[in-house]
């Protein structure tokens, strides 16, 4: 069994098919009588519709039907809906104003959607659009997250005045500000948590389908969560019943939380393949997905940290803008609340923290979780308040943080911002990541460097992630509208073959492998003989679906919770056939064996007995084996570690070449270490890309600049150095296998381990901060600048 | 307008009538059901569409697919020997250099173009070839190690 078993790095069963040609993502999939939507989006950020007028459209060749926010609303389709409340300080509910499908009234960002045209074929629908005579009345536009908390800002809602969603706080002010007036010293920062587009490679795609005969929905949809969209396209928008409504999650190529939110083309695409009758599909461009899918990060932040003359951590305070967009996405008010403030202690024992965060409308892109979602943002903010309190201090940056690490026998730890860390080492892999990056030796390097004629700087970040979302009772109290637990099904076939049908959606995380390596490692079956099937509400009884690392510690547990009901049973039933008292059955190794005898029956026996009944306990048992299970976590698991980074810096051109990258990260028990080792790369690279490349960036006037591959540039092979990647476990202590969450440690991690090095690099020449992306531009501008006030 | 086009796909003659327009990837995609190829983007840069057209790759978004009428076509699908995968493939899998399997056709593809070209690159030419070819999951690592043992057992190594 070791070779497929938990901690083997078994090659992925998905792979076959992904490799040959033969994965089935949604724009593979065609249906009979299919017809094909075009969206048309508004190309201004603001306006108010003055008309919309389709009749030439309608009468376009191939077009079957054109509908508009009118239609759609006279038709009683409600808006999508926000799946989390947040409250303001003074207790009252955030503004919450309507997102229609298709606009209606106003548009309110560039790629608004206006109406939907619906033909034959793509052409013709993309075609007759542009005869669709769509009059607006452009008002001012905001964009920039500062400037719409301006006072006078334009604003976006009548009913939102100065555009503020809510005004948040977390900590206690009156206690942070004393230990501030304490304070020998205090480190202050502004910086900007850059926006980005998620940019999962396959775009989002939609298949509406209806069967009239039965009443019957279906939707195919590229997600990272079928059954949430069923409950809250079929509940909240559409009024279809769930028994009358399917949704499949087919292969989806990457989400990295974009594709957890329900979005208004899925609910166009089911309504008008209901209107007429006949399967409609739309498949975003990638134009176009910069447009509409929801856009991460995107904050502007004032960070004080106050430490003693020893360098102790004495309080931090916070200040945080945090951009919405122009609607509120399906998860969008917990990010900067919930996922971010409640991160701020960070690994450290900082006694008191205080963070404040105004959530603004603005005329973009709605945003949401993207790739860690909230704990980049807290972590970025801290590792780099960090360094600056080290360079302030002179205090090396390894040495202060580990004088101000939790200690590790000091678990479980109530943080002062919510959270109780349950467990955790961060000496360890702070230590592995130096020894691994060989921090000892980095002079001398800097030293070779300089007389190549370049900076060279070492960056380090220590971070802590609150993951496997979540305890359901915990997020209802703090405005989640919904449970967080997760469902399994294990079904024992009668020849002892097993069908796992799992609530977690696996959009390139390999589950069909990883938790078919949990099953034949707990049944002791082969590996070959165990089914995973996910993404689809009519194989699948329940799911909360895939985000925030929550697959293997709460999907993974709740499959564990069904296996032990699978085995209760089967021990009950070898006892009767083994003659023997149930205490006395243990089972192991695949075996049900009378404990110090050699009678015994294999998993596959006792299976056969429990669907061919014929010497079977009847009395007391059903026949069959097939039990399900939720699973409601106790707390969140909190991945936690350390990346280092080191960049050199051509002074000339501004160019910052990363050229060693060294991860240690503490996951919990590692079931597929190559795999937990493929999420971390990745998720390095999606930082490394956020510190370096990446940036969405809006003109002041609400247009998108950066709408296309030519002007947001993603992280290519030849941006990124080999990534080093340890694993340093401690077990979670309050789910079965011990597991954390490796999927979003490298997207949190990175970004201040690279900004640090950055500015490193350049501290010599008097550089205090440079902020993400550090592009060429505002590298040698910085070097400029610190040159320039250095001469003067 | 529509034309008639013709091509050798993975060995195999096909022909479909398509409109002038039509670009190669949408043939194959949508007249022949070789739904293998994927599309990332709207200019040219992800590369999530690369086969090769008379031995080279191409970005089939960016081709008429009546430009190869006559041509050589292969595609992803085109690569496997009944169950044995290509040795590319075969990589790939060992070396875990696919996530989500999105981009996966066109990386391969544009792997053995390079290994045609250069059959024993290194990382960092790899890394620079790649230059065209778009992944958000791997970071790459594992794209870049899945290619040179993939060169390497298509040299006759192990
Ligand atoms: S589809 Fe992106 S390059 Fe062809
Ligand atoms: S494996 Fe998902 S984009 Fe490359």
């Amino acid at each position: 069994m070791a070779d497929t078993g938990i901690g083997a790095a078994v090659r992925r069963t998905e792979d076959l098919r992904f490799l040959t040609g033969k994965g089935r993502y949604t724009d593979d999939i065609n249906r009979p009588g299919q017809l094909y939507a075009y969206i048309l989006r508004s190309s201004v950020p603001h306006a108010t519709i003055r008309s919309i007028d389709t009749a030439a459209a309608v009468a376009a060749p191939g077009v079957v039907a054109v509908y508009t926010g009118a239609d759609m609303a006279g038709a009683g389709v409600n808006g999508l809906p926000c799946g989390w409340q947040v409250h303001s300080k003074d207790g009252e509910p955030m503004k919450e104003p309507a997102h229609p499908p298709l606009a209606v009234g106003k548009v309110r960002h560039v790629g608004d959607p206006v109406a939907v045209v619906i033909a034959e074929s793509y052409a013709q629908a993309r075609e007759a659009a542009d005869a669709i005579a769509l009059d607006l009345e452009e008002l001012p536009a905001v964009a920039d997250t500062r400037a719409a908390s301006a006072s006078g800002a334009p604003q976006l809602f009548d009913e939102v005045p100065g555009n503020l969603c809510y005004d948040w706080e977390i900590g206690d002010k009156a206690v942070n500000d004393a230990a501030f007036a304490k304070a020998a010293h205090v480190a202050k920062l502004d910086l900007v948590n850059n926006r980005l587009v998620p940019n999962a490679m396959e775009p989002r795609c939609y298949i509406g389908d209806y069967d009239p005969t039965r009443g019957e929905y279906t939707l195919y949809t590229s997600t990272q969560n079928p059954h949430v969209i069923r409950l809250l396209m079929g509940a909240f928008v559409l009024g279809i019943p769930e028994n009358k409504l399917r949704v499949v999650g087919p292969d989806v190529g990457g989400g990295f939380g974009s594709k957890i939110y329900h979005y208004a083309e899925e609910a166009i695409v089911t309504w008008s393949a209901g209107q007429l009758g006949r399967a409609v599909k739309w498949t975003a461009e990638r134009s176009e997905s910069f447009m509409s899918d929801a856009h991460g990060r995107d904050h502007v932040t004032h960070v004080e940290l106050a430490l003693d003359a020893d360098g102790v951590f004495l309080a931090m305070r916070v200040s945080t803008l945090a951009n919405m967009g122009a609607y509120l996405s399906t998860f969008a008010p917990c990010v900067p609340t919930y996922l971010y403030a409640t991160l701020l202690a960070g690994c450290y024992r900082t006694p008191t923290v205080y963070c404040n965060v105004k959530a603004v409308f603005t005329n973009t892109v709605p945003v949401d979780a993207y790739r860690g979602a909230g704990r980049p943002e807290a972590t970025y903010l801290i590792e780099r308040i960090v360094d600056v309190a080290a360079d302030e201090t002179g205090i090396d940056p390894a040495e202060l943080r580990r004088r101000n690490f939790i200690p590790k026998d000091a678990f479980p730890y109530q943080t002062p911002v919510a959270l109780v860390y349950d467990i955790g080492d961060y000496d360890q892999t702070l230590d592995a990541a130096l020894a691994a990056i060989d921090y000892q030796g980095f002079e001398a390097r800097r030293a070779e460097a300089a007389k190549r004629g370049r900076y060279r700087g070492i960056g380090i970040s220590t971070y802590i992630e609150a993951c496997g979302i979540a305890p359901s009772n915990v997020v209802g109290s703090l405005g989640a509208r919904a449970g967080l637990y997760e469902a399994a099904q294990v079904r024992v076939h009668p020849t002892g073959s097993v069908s796992v049908y799992t609530g977690s959606h696996s959009h390139g995380q390999g589950h069909e492998t990883t938790f078919a390596q949990l099953v034949s490692d707990t049944f002791g079956i082969p590996f070959e003989s165990v089914e995973i099937v996910h993404g689809d509400t009519d194989k699948v009884l329940f799911g909360m679906g895939t985000y925030g690392s929550r697959s293997l510690a709460v999907g993974g547990t709740a499959i564990v919770k069904a296996m032990n009901k699978v085995i209760e049973k089967a021990r009950k039933a070898a006892a009767h056939i083994l003659e023997a008292s149930e205490a006395d059955v243990e089972f192991a190794d695949g075996q049900f064996r009378v404990k110090g005898t050699d009678r015994a029956m294999s998993f596959g026996e006792v299976a056969l007995a429990a669907y061919v009944p014929h010497k079977y306990p009847l009395d007391e048992l059903e026949p069959g084996l097939d039990e399900t299970a939720f699973y409601d976590p106790k707390n969140f698991t909190f991945p936690a570690g350390c990346h280092v980074a080191e960049v050199e810096i051509d002074p000339d051109t501004g160019v910052v070449t990363l050229v060693n990258f060294a991860a240690a990260d503490d996951v919990g028990r590692v079931i597929n270490p190559m795999i937990v080792e493929g999420q971390v790369h990745g998720g390095v690279a999606q930082g490394v890309g956020q510190a370096l490349l990446e940036s969405c960036v809006y003109d002041a006037q609400g247009q998108l600049v950066t709408g296309s591959y030519m002007d947001y540039c993603m992280p290519r092979a030849d941006n990124l150095p080999p990534v080093s990647v340890s694993t340093h476990v401690t077990l979670c202590p309050h789910n079965d296998l011990g597991v954390k969450g490796c999927g979003e440690v490298g997207a949190i991690g990175s970004p201040p381990a690279v900004m640090n090095a950055v500015v490193d690099a350049l501290s010599a020449l008097g550089v205090k901060h440079v902020e993400m992306p550090a592009t060429p531009q505002r590298v040698w501008q910085a070097i400029r600048d610190a040159k320039g006030a250095a001469a003067a | 307008m529509s034309v008639r086009v013709t091509m050798t796909l993975n060995g195999k003659e096909v022909s479909a009538e398509v409109e002038d327009r039509t670009l190669l990837v949408s043939m194959l995609r949508e007249k022949l059901g070789m739904t293998g190829t994927h599309v990332g983007c709207d200019t040219s840069q992800c590369g999530a569409c690369v086969v090769h057209v008379d031995g080279r790759s191409v970005k089939s978004c960016t081709v008429l697919a009546a430009q190869c009428d006559g041509a050589s076509v292969t595609t992803i699908e085109g690569l496997a020997k009944g169950n044995t995968l290509h040795p590319m493939q075969e990589a790939f899998r060992d070396n875990h250099g696919l996530q989500c399997g999105f981009c996966t056709p066109g990386m391969v593809m544009s792997a053995l173009d390079l290994v045609a070209r250069n059959p024993d690159p290194s990382e960092h030419e790899i890394r620079e070839w790649l230059e065209g070819n778009l992944c958000r999951c791997t970071g790459y690592h594992n794209i870049v190690k899945s290619i040179k043992a993939g060169a390497q057992a298509m040299r006759g190594g192990k």
